[in-house]
């Protein structure tokens, strides 16, 4: 997911709205406090700008225009407040800001969002200059009472002092008069050398709520008269409701109310076990005349016809058909197939509607796209945008099962609020299997690739074709179904990449690092074969293929420094590496892997270089590829949405769609490359290289490349 | 009608039997440190204690738990508490936080009853609790670090 696939994909679905790009400080008065459930702060908070409040308690409040789903941007953001604000790192806190497309905007996107591992990358100099101007208020509200040159006051860890006249004081005794004062225009920003929070591992803002059950997620937003709903869906993508019987399910103790709604038959209950046992209580009759009925191996049979077809051009450099005709060539080719992949994040997906007594409404939930939540929710509760009001919660996880252009969850969950007249407070919660069989799956991808090797050991050509759904729902290219291979790093004179968009009735989804999690797969087990084949050493021969001063080159020495790579392995164990840039982020990672005694991949040890440009906060970036580690080899030794025969969504639930547990998880190395460069992100760069790293440790072990995912179901089957 | 200790408290619930104890400590007790996360005992993040066991209280009809004694991530206390919450604290363990009162009860319910674990101990405690954030490198090290706190 690149900026320009979401600016431009965003017109699509927000027509009229204006793109707001720079990093104008929105007015002060614009600031409304936050209507959610408080996350911090105290009482009496004063605005400096949309972004800084500042308590007479001397807190700062940070308003997080991006979600926290522990991703640390509550940390990241305050972060960069802090460094320029001069405040000691105890005293600050962050809230989620408030809805509103223009002032909380992703500077990335033109509206308010999270994703494509942006929060820090887009806001790292707004949220600095909201810090400096809050800065520059206290100082000038200070100077005006203690009657002296603003230029001779000095502000360090949240102290305010003016030496000459012995004069102090902390941020909350100018909190009123410096919210008073006129913002600079330009506040002036630190020189890099001089940051003293930036690059230190500050403890995270959100940890302390969460380790002792007091962080207010989403599902726990009780308010008095609260009803909860579920809805029963399909079995089958693309099912509606023929008939139901409701009869034994309006027997259950509890249930208040059953309704068809588009989606399904909604199910209301003053408690959410009695919505839950009436929803099984319910006898519904399927009309599958428009629901996909092919079953995944079907599928795949048909994905891979396309490869015999004329695709759309990603990359076309050199003159590949030649290429292939050269004599004395070697060649290699290989098939990847792709399962679905749901998101599974802890939290299935919820929201909690509130009317006020004014006829508006409150609508709590994780929002990683408020601003399409209002908009959807007004239209469906008939109301105007400027009386729903978002107010996003802590979530989670999402890893992108959040993101979604449109909103359809809301449009079910406002449908299921509507269609109950709304009078009192509704709790919408998807269970575990509504997550697991909704949909907005990672698509399934079927990748083909053919390399040429001359008579010198040279790789002189690649060809990749990539079928699967458009993300973006393109008729003609979509970037997110190539990037990692269209842009491939390795210096290749004839390169060709083009694509298949394939329609389904079942809805895709960006998932954590997009079109990354197949194409670095793809094209860092194929490199690594091609390099086989010639007896090239995977790191040197990477090396080879990379500009020596590049930041590809630059994480892959490293993760080789790292792991001694070459160094003599226990005995049954064997190492592989894979480099991958996401989102302007750079990781490379060595995997350890052996047999395990149930004959599945045991990965012992994943050492992991990153350099994502000036490091905000190293314990969250390391926390980030620890966990994006885990999340992608949980994905590739064991995940998969899978239909059975006659389109039937196969898994529901933890007990078949595995992940990753404790006892699987390897330990893990960080380091992270000094660099001087912009920040960029690392909510998804962690992801891509662990699995094609294991796949090519695991090609050493067993002499049998990966050639379908997940790794374990294979065997299995 | 059931009868049972809540954090201490004596509580009493009358309604449908077949409730998980889980929806009764949420919707009735408004306790909601305890999460649901899979309603099938595959993701322990509905863990509470149980007369001093761990236990995946989404799966547990409350009609099976009548005058037991029921712990919450709200009410845990003790030594191994403390030092499970100050060892997560020291290494910023949770990333969401969703799944983290389940792995802070099913590590207090290790401690408790080996204060000095080792990893395969560890595993086995603990392969019960999810975290789709992966935060498993970090919970692996909070614990032996808390482990090691309670020696001194």
């Amino acid at each position: 997911m690149t900026v320009h696939d979401i600016t431009t994909t965003r017109r699509t679905f927000l027509a009229g709205a204006g793109l707001v790009i720079g990093v104008a400080i929105a007015p002060k008065f614009l600031s409304a406090a936050p209507t959610g459930v408080p996350a911090g702060g105290a009482a009496d908070l004063k605005p400096m700008n949309a972004f800084v409040k500042i308590g007479t308690d001397d807190t700062v409040t940070v308003l997080s225009k991006h979600i926290e789903f522990g991703q640390g941007p509550f940390t990241g953001l305050a972060t960069l407040v802090a460094e320029e604000l001069d405040a000691d790192w105890s005293q600050m806190r962050a809230v989620h800001s408030p809805t509103d497309n223009k002032i909380y905007a992703n500077l990335a996107f033109g509206l308010q969002g999270t994703g494509g591992s942006s929060s820090i990358a887009n806001a790292y100099e707004q949220m600095r200059k909201a810090g400096a101007t809050a800065r520059a208020m206290l100082v000038a509200a200070a100077a005006q009472e203690w009657s002296v040159p603003a230029a001779e006051i000095t502000v360090e860890k949240g102290r305010i002092k003016h030496t000459g006249s012995g004069k102090e004081s902390g941020f909350g005794a100018f909190a009123d008069k410096a919210a008073r004062q006129t913002a600079p225009a330009e506040p002036k920003l630190k020189d890099p050398k001089d940051f003293v929070l930036i690059g230190t591992d500050l403890p995270k803002l959100d940890t302390r709520e969460k380790i002792n059950g007091a962080a207010i997620f989403t599902l726990d937003i009780m308010p008095d008269g609260l009803l909860t709903a579920v809805v029963a869906h399909p079995k089958h993508f693309g099912a509606v409701v023929n008939s139901f019987d409701d009869t034994d399910a309006r027997k259950v103790m509890g249930v208040v109310d059953i309704r068809q709604i588009p989606q399904g038959i909604a199910v209301y209950g003053e408690n959410t076990f009695a919505a839950l046992k009436a929803r099984d209580a319910l006898r519904i009759e399927w009309d599958l005349s428009k629901a996909e009925t092919r079953s995944s191996a079907e599928l795949a049979a048909e994905y891979i016809r396309h490869f015999e077809k004329p695709g759309l051009e990603a990359t076309n450099n050199g003159d590949v058909a030649q290429a292939f005709q050269q004599p004395g060539l070697q060649t290699v080719e290989a098939q990847i197939i792709f399962p679905f992949l749901a998101h599974a994040p802890m939290e299935p997906l919820d929201a909690v509607f509130i009317k006020a007594a004014d006829g508006s409404v409150d609508i709590y939930n994780g929002a990683q796209f408020p601003g399409f939540d209002q908009q959807v929710a007004a239209k469906i509760l008939s109301l105007d945008e400027t009386k729903v009001r978002v107010n996003t919660q802590l979530a989670g996880g999402s890893f992108g099962r959040k993101a979604q252009f449109g909103s359809p969850y809301m449009q079910e969950a406002a449908s299921v609020y509507a269609a109950i007249g709304g009078d009192r407070p509704l709790k919408h919660m998807w269970t575990r299997e509504d997550d697991i069989q909704g949909g907005f799956y990672r698509p399934m991808y079927a990748h083909k690739m053919r390399g040429a090797i001359d008579a010198k050991g040279q790789i002189t050509a690649w060809e990749q074709i990539i079928v699967g759904q458009s993300i973006m729902a393109k008729a003609d290219l979509d970037s997110t179904s190539v990037e990692g291979a269209s842009n491939l790093p390795y210096r290749i004179p004839n390169l060709k990449v083009t694509s298949h968009n394939v329609t389904l009735p079942i809805p895709p989804l960006w998932w954590r690092s997009v079109g990354h999690t197949h194409t670095g797969f793809a094209v860092e087990t194929f490199v690594d074969e091609l390099l086989a084949r010639v007896g090239r050493d995977p790191v040197e021969g990477r090396l080879a293929l990379l500009d020596a001063t590049s930041r590809h080159a630059g994480v892959l020495r490293k993760a080789a420094e790292m792991s001694d790579w070459g160094a003599t392995l226990t005995e049954g164990r064997a190492r592989g590496v894979a480099m991958v840039e996401s989102f302007g982020s750079f990781v490379a990672q060595v995997a350890e892997v052996s047999v395990g005694p149930d004959g599945a991949p045991r990965v012992h040890k994943v050492w992991c270089a990153v350099d994502c440009g000036v490091a905000v906060n190293p314990n969250i970036i390391k926390a980030q590829m620890e966990g994006g580690i885990g999340y992608g080899l949980g994905a590739v030794l064991f995940d998969a949405v899978t239909l059975g025969k006659g389109g039937q969504i196969m898994q529901s639930n933890f007990h078949d769609y595995r992940s990753i547990r404790i006892n699987e998880m390897p330990d893990v190395s960080v380091e992270i490359i000094r660099s001087a460069e912009k920040p960029t992100g690392v909510g998804e760069p962690g992801v891509p290289p662990i699995g094609p790293a294991v796949a090519n440790a695991w090609r050493k072990l067993t002499d049998a490349p990966v050639r379908q995912l997940p790794i374990v179901s294979i065997m299995s089957s | 009608m059931v009868t049972f200790t809540l954090n201490g408290k004596e509580r009493t619930f009358d309604g449908d039997p077949d409730t998980p104890l889980l929806w009764v400590i949420r919707d009735l007790e408004k306790l909601t440190g305890t999460k649901y996360g899979c309603g099938v005992a595959q993701c322990g993040a509905c863990t509470v204690h149980l007369d001093g066991m761990p236990r995946r209280s989404c799966i547990t009809p409350i009609a099976m738990i009548d005058g037991s004694d029921v712990v919450t991530i709200e009410g845990i206390s003790g030594k191994e508490a403390e030092a499970v919450q100050t060892a997560w604290a020291g290494l910023d363990v949770p990333q969401c936080g969703y799944c983290q009162s389940g792995q802070i009860m099913s590590a207090v319910a290790l401690l408790q009853m080996l204060p000095k674990p080792t990893d395969d101990e560890i595993d086995g405690a603990m392969t019960g609790n999810l975290c789709r954030c992966a935060t498993y490198h970090r919970i692996r090290a909070a614990i032996h670090n808390a482990a090691n706190s309670m020696e001194g």
